[in-house]
């Protein structure tokens, strides 16, 4: 299509890629403001997810909690916090971190519950404690579930940074409302090309992670035998492995 | 007892119901999308994404619906590039517009060069020329609304600065906080290299001369901001308008830009309208809309009230 | 507030015009993922080249869901022929976002269904039709309804966006309350998109419930939290 040429075009122009507007600069940004803004939520989610999945309890909460801020339009938050604290960092990493946090908190706890528990029955037979059974078992194997979380997270993050570009805060958002005020096309697809092109090598990074995550001993051949019927215990943990393969 | 025929019954209802909304939003036109080829006697009036002239467009259509004519409003649509094509088919048949501004986007989509008109007649007969043949320019208000070089008092105080030339005492590359159409403006850099011969570079800030933009300034992120002058916060926040001796940003009075074939009756409402807009009269209704928190609606229907046109 | 209570046809005009452009996407995205998810559901189970299909169309239906709101808003026009300022685009845009979140999941609650029961039906005599009507879809309901809610919280949510191209609706209230610097404005619009995803997330659920009235159980059996767990995981891989 001649609208992506131009797009195409407009990336590899040399003039895009100098000064402090530049392509380089701005990828940069947004790539380490998405990777950031997740790093913060999972610091945060991922503890009370395991929690949540761990004891049981809290659950109807965290689901709530983590509806409550889906529906919240980043945009939203964006604007009200820049309004309250100005331009810089704060007000974008702030409402970016809010967006990741039900994706890996649902992650975390999912990733817990979903493992049988007969093995959790198993290792308290054995006799190890609350918290060896958390390290030991069921963080091993809640882990790619934990890690398909961060991965929708990140997902999320990378598309929704572009918003960040309205308040001017950096990354590829800016050539979004640069090139809508100036009817520049070519700009508005170069710098959505860009963010796709990101999201697709984060995919492709978390994918890989999200394979190496599954312990060793758990095989692909359990998901088979649990398809097969939706009255056994909840769900393989190795579901999301399954659905990674491109 | 609900039977397995009535479950199913009320499954394909709900999915037929919910087709059915589904359908009729889709085909249901927007109340607010293009009333254009309805009732002939049904205006439809428009405005920029800027709360300044969302306010003259309602003080237009207010009393256009005083006078007895029904019309729709199309408000807050964003640039000029989104909305004037609109204007020019005739889909908006009333648009208060600034006429500085509308004659150099004119000039330079049909790749001439910016005006070097700098009074108000004129770029008002120079606009007469550049405007397609459907549309025409009422008589323009008082009130002018221009883009401007604005610093802080302390930056002002510290290097003097009282017109845009002084600006060369703080050396180097300005940095001027503005809205994205800056960059490519005839007074935007380029018009500041040639006419005043200093080097300007745009930080890119998305909301229209408010309060992020003046928020750059106040912080020292940029030396400069580009405050509309008919905004209430340059008196509000004490900020200083550099004077303009080379006219490097022309005369951008309030014009009302509407449909040839429109009702004569019509076109001088607006105008009565028109007359009582000064730049003062602006100013105040601005600062009624961000400082009080006012509706753009009723800061126009308390000055239609005021000045017994309503 | 002050502010609220002076503006209430301004609030009002934004609800109304954003329900009207949430709607349809989340009923055509269903009406869509439905079909595709069954086909990827049925082409997995082959090997080969039909495997392959499914995979991509899921792979296909993920990268959509990265595309940014804003650029798709603003390159449909361009593919598609309207005007930028019509609200179709958006339409259009948040009926793409949706079917690509619910086509896998939708396929992933297709495969879930227990083969035994539909091996069964077949063994009773059903069409293939009447097995996925009755048998299929009503056990893959729940997640079915599970991945249609995440689909809805995520459109009204992401319709907001569209006040940056100038399409009416509670977005609005944000991009003008920044200009004008009004926090209160910027508030208002934050909760009544909040209120709305509750509003038509529970609609969602009754209607759930009215169509599905097996899952009305007390859930607090084992079985059913094991059954709430499962149906959560997978929404959650919706959320991808």
């Amino acid at each position: 299509m001649n609208l992506f040429a131009q797009g195409f075009a407009w990336i590899f122009d040399p003039a895009n890629n100098v000064g402090s507007n530049a392509i380089g600069v701005r990828l940069w940004e947004h790539v380490w403001i998405t990777l950031l803004a997740v790093a913060i939520a999972v610091v945060i989610a991922v503890p009370i997810g395991l929690l949540i999945g761990h004891t049981g309890k809290g659950r109807s909460i965290a689901v709530g909690v983590s509806g409550g801020i889906r529906a919240l339009p980043t945009l939203g938050l964006l604007t009200l916090l820049a309004l309250a604290i100005g331009l810089g960092l704060g007000a974008p990493l702030i409402s970016l971190v809010v967006l990741a946090i039900p994706s890996v908190l649902a992650g975390s706890y999912s990733g817990v519950e979903a493992i049988d528990r007969v093995v959790v029955d198993a290792a308290k037979a054995q006799g190890m404690t609350g918290w060896q059974i958390l390290g030991k078992v069921e963080i091993p194997l809640a882990l790619p579930l934990i890690v398909g979380g961060i991965r929708a997270a990140v997902l999320q993050v990378v598309a929704t940074a572009t918003l960040v570009g309205y308040i001017n805060a950096g990354g590829l958002g800016g050539y979004a409302f640069s090139g809508i005020a100036n009817s520049d096309y070519a700009e508005v697809l170069g710098g959505s090309i860009l963010v796709i092109a990101l999201a697709i090598a984060f995919e492709i990074v978390f994918a890989a992670l999200q394979r190496l995550a599954v312990p060793a001993g758990v095989s692909l051949g359990s998901a088979r035998q649990s398809r097969r019927s939706t009255r056994s215990s909840a769900p393989r943990a190795s579901t999301p492995v399954e659905g990674t393969h491109p | 007892m609900i039977t397995a025929t009535t479950r199913r019954l009320a499954a394909t209802i709900a999915v037929a119901s919910a087709a059915a909304i589904a359908l009729a939003g889709c085909s249901s036109s927007d109340p607010l999308s293009s009333g254009s080829g309805g009732d002939s006697k049904t205006i439809v009036v428009g405005s920029q994404a800027y709360p300044s002239n969302e306010i003259i467009a309602e003080l237009y259509a207010q009393e256009l619906e005083h006078e007895g004519f029904t019309v729709t409003k199309k408000l807050n649509i964003g640039q000029r590039k989104a909305y004037w094509p609109e204007v020019a088919k005739g889909s908006i048949n009333v648009f208060p517009e600034y006429n500085g501004n509308l004659l150099n986007y004119l000039l330079q989509e049909d790749g001439k060069d910016t005006t070097t008109e700098t009074t108000t007649d004129g770029i008002n007969s120079a606009l007469k020329s550049a405007l397609p043949s459907d549309v025409k320019a009422l008589p323009s208000a008082d009130a002018s609304d221009a883009d401007t070089y604005t610093v802080t008092q302390e930056l002002a105080d510290k290097y003097d600065l009282k017109s845009i030339a002084d600006l060369s005492k703080i050396g180097g590359t300005i940095s001027i906080a503005a809205n994205p159409e800056f960059a490519t403006a005839a007074y935007g850099p380029t018009g500041l290299k040639a006419k005043y011969g200093i080097t300007g570079e745009v930080n890119q800030q998305n909301d229209s001369g408010g309060p992020l933009t003046i928020k750059a300034i106040q912080d020292g992120d940029s030396q400069v901001a580009d405050i509309y002058s008919a905004s209430a916060s340059i008196k509000t926040e004490k900020l200083v308008t550099l004077e303009d001796p080379k006219h490097l940003v022309p005369a951008n009075n309030v014009t009302p830009i509407v449909s040839k074939d429109l009702d004569s009756k019509a076109a001088d409402a607006i105008a009565k309208v028109n007359k009582l807009l000064t730049t003062d009269a602006l100013i105040e209704l601005n600062r009624q809309n961000s400082v009080d928190q006012k509706s753009a609606a009723s800061v126009a229907k308390a000055f239609l009230q005021d000045n017994d046109l309503l | 507030m002050n502010w609220v209570l002076g503006n209430t046809d301004t609030i009002s005009d934004n609800l109304i015009a954003h329900v009207w452009l949430s709607i349809p996407p989340i009923v055509i995205s269903f009406l869509l993922s439905v079909p595709i998810g069954l086909l990827v559901s049925r082409l997995r189970k082959r090997n080969g080249v039909a495997r392959g299909t499914a995979s991509t169309i899921v792979v296909v239906a993920s990268l959509l869901y990265t595309i940014p709101a804003l650029p798709l808003f603003l390159v449909l026009p361009a593919i598609i022929g309207t005007s930028t300022l019509d609200p179709v685009n958006v339409v259009i845009a948040m009926t793409i976002f949706g079917v690509a979140l619910m086509a896998r999941s939708a396929a992933d609650a297709i495969d879930a269904v227990d083969q035994d029961v539909v091996g069964a039906s077949e063994a009773l005599g059903y069409s293939p039709a009447q097995r996925f009507f009755k048998v299929e879809l009503p056990l893959a309901g729940p997640v079915l309804l599970a991945g249609i809610r995440v689909v809805s919280v995520s459109t009204i949510s992401l319709v907001t966006v569209g006040a940056l191209i100038g399409v009416p609706n509670l977005g609005f209230l944000l991009t003008d309350g920044l200009k004008r610097g009004i926090s209160a404005e910027i508030l208002t619009g934050i909760v009544l998109t909040i209120v709305l995803a509750l509003v038509i997330d529970l609609l969602l659920v009754a209607l759930g419930r009215l169509v599905m009235p097996w899952t009305r159980g007390t859930g607090r059996t084992a079985r059913a939290v094991r059954r709430r767990a499962a149906d959560d995981v997978r929404a959650n891989e919706v959320s991808a």
